[in-house]
């Protein structure tokens, strides 16, 4: 296997994200988007890990994986919290800051 | 390496006739069936009473809830391969994991100081 | 070799279609669906890398909990009455050049710097691969070297539990 088609992938993966991201109005999704890119973040420290042989990669993916649990549990509290206070997911709304 | 990529090949063969079994049995049913769609069929409950609203809204306590469950599933995470070496790296790894534990905790006994435990 | 390259391609078409799933469904609930399809394949990704202990960590973490947590998220924030609003904003066009350009320019840079290096899964190195991505060598790398990024995320943790727990409160 070439290292390149990992990174390759990851990164097709990381730009279906950002589109998500852009593009997206509803909160939950444009988190499932972040998610996305995260993944694409992990494929590449695994892809790294095994052409390097060194289990470094492997751990900073596990500290990924558990950061990506907490900020979708935050995000999606912050999503909740806007919902509840605007009566929608969509962060179109979200414009009281705006000057 | 071969043993190792031949053993989740047999993983990879089972869910694939897993997917195949579903996919093969709700397909064959899909062109051997009847289909004479009327509306009434689609109403949820058939002995009369007509269902109001659309989904019904779920309580924001349920979502705390999930939040608890992620936590000690991530913690669990890093149990399993201190599990595996805590023979080897003796005690500097027994205080390591007891200090994550207590401060993991510490979050439990927030929420239930907060009460958001207690279904009332 | 070969075996395992076909695997490689068929897990990414099926990831790269489901990650275009995820962002052009119009059905919240699918979208999570698809995301789904990403995160196992990328878990086994991961395990044709070697990276056994990581890729069952990801089916724990992201498909048994994370995805749990959408779900609530998307139950919680749906409409009670009437059906989905419109889930896009109207910058598709300019959000799709910016991803392609993006692309191309990942594309090239990865080409340019990595060319046709391989990792090497057979032979003496690749039983040595094997070992890397074993549960007690992790804890070794965990437990020596990296115990304060360790017990950083225990706080990390904390604190976005008891973030989530103030924000999602009923007062």
């Amino acid at each position: 296997m070439i290292l390149n088609q990992f990174l390759i992938l990851a990164a097709v993966l990381f730009c279906i994200g950002v589109y998500g991201v852009l593009a997206r109005r509803n909160g939950v999704l444009v988190l499932m988007s972040v998610e996305l890119m995260l993944n694409a973040v992990n494929i590449n420290l695994i892809a790294f890990s095994a052409y390097l042989r060194e289990t470094a990669g492997e751990v900073f993916a596990l500290f990924v994986i558990t950061i990506a649990a907490a900020e979708v549990g935050v995000g999606l509290a912050i999503v909740l919290l806007i919902y509840r206070n605007l009566h929608s997911p969509d962060l179109d709304h979200v414009e009281q800051l705006k000057g | 390496m071969t043993d190792y990529y031949r053993e989740y090949l047999a993983v990879a063969v089972l869910i694939g006739a897993g997917l195949a079994m579903v996919g093969g049995m709700l397909g064959l049913g899909k062109l051997i069936r009847p289909t004479r769609p009327q509306p009434q069929k689609y109403v949820t409950y058939e002995a009369g009473s007509d269902p109001v609203g659309g989904w019904g809204q779920s309580n924001v306590r349920y979502y705390v809830y999930a939040l608890l469950f992620v936590m000690f599933d991530v913690e669990a995470v890093f149990i399993f391969p201190w599990a595996v070496r805590l023979e080897t790296l003796g005690v500097q790894s027994l205080i390591s994991m007891i200090v994550f534990i207590v401060i993991l905790a510490l979050g439990l006994v927030y929420a239930w100081r907060k009460g958001v435990l207690r279904w009332a | 070799m070969i075996v395992q390259n076909i695997f490689f391609w068929v897990l990414a078409l099926a990831m790269v279609l489901g990650a275009i799933g995820v962002v052009r469904s119009q059905n919240v609930v699918h979208a999570a669906l698809y995301l789904v399809v990403v995160m196992a394949g990328a878990a086994a990704q991961y395990i044709l890398l070697a990276a056994e202990f990581v890729a069952w960590v990801q089916v724990i973490i992201y498909i048994g909990a994370v995805i749990i947590l959408f779900l609530f998220g998307i139950m919680l924030t749906r409409a009670p009455m009437g059906g989905d609003t419109k889930l896009d904003n109207d910058q598709r066009w300019p959000a799709a050049v910016v991803s392609v350009f993006l692309a191309g320019v990942l594309g090239a840079l990865l080409i340019d710097a990595f060319g046709k290096k391989e990792i090497v899964i057979s032979g003496a190195k690749g039983e040595q691969l094997l070992q890397v991505g074993k549960a007690g060598h992790l804890a070794d790398s965990i437990f020596t070297a990296y115990v304060v990024p360790f017990e950083v995320v225990s706080i990390l943790l904390l604190a976005a539990l008891v973030g989530a727990v103030v924000i999602a409160r009923r007062d």
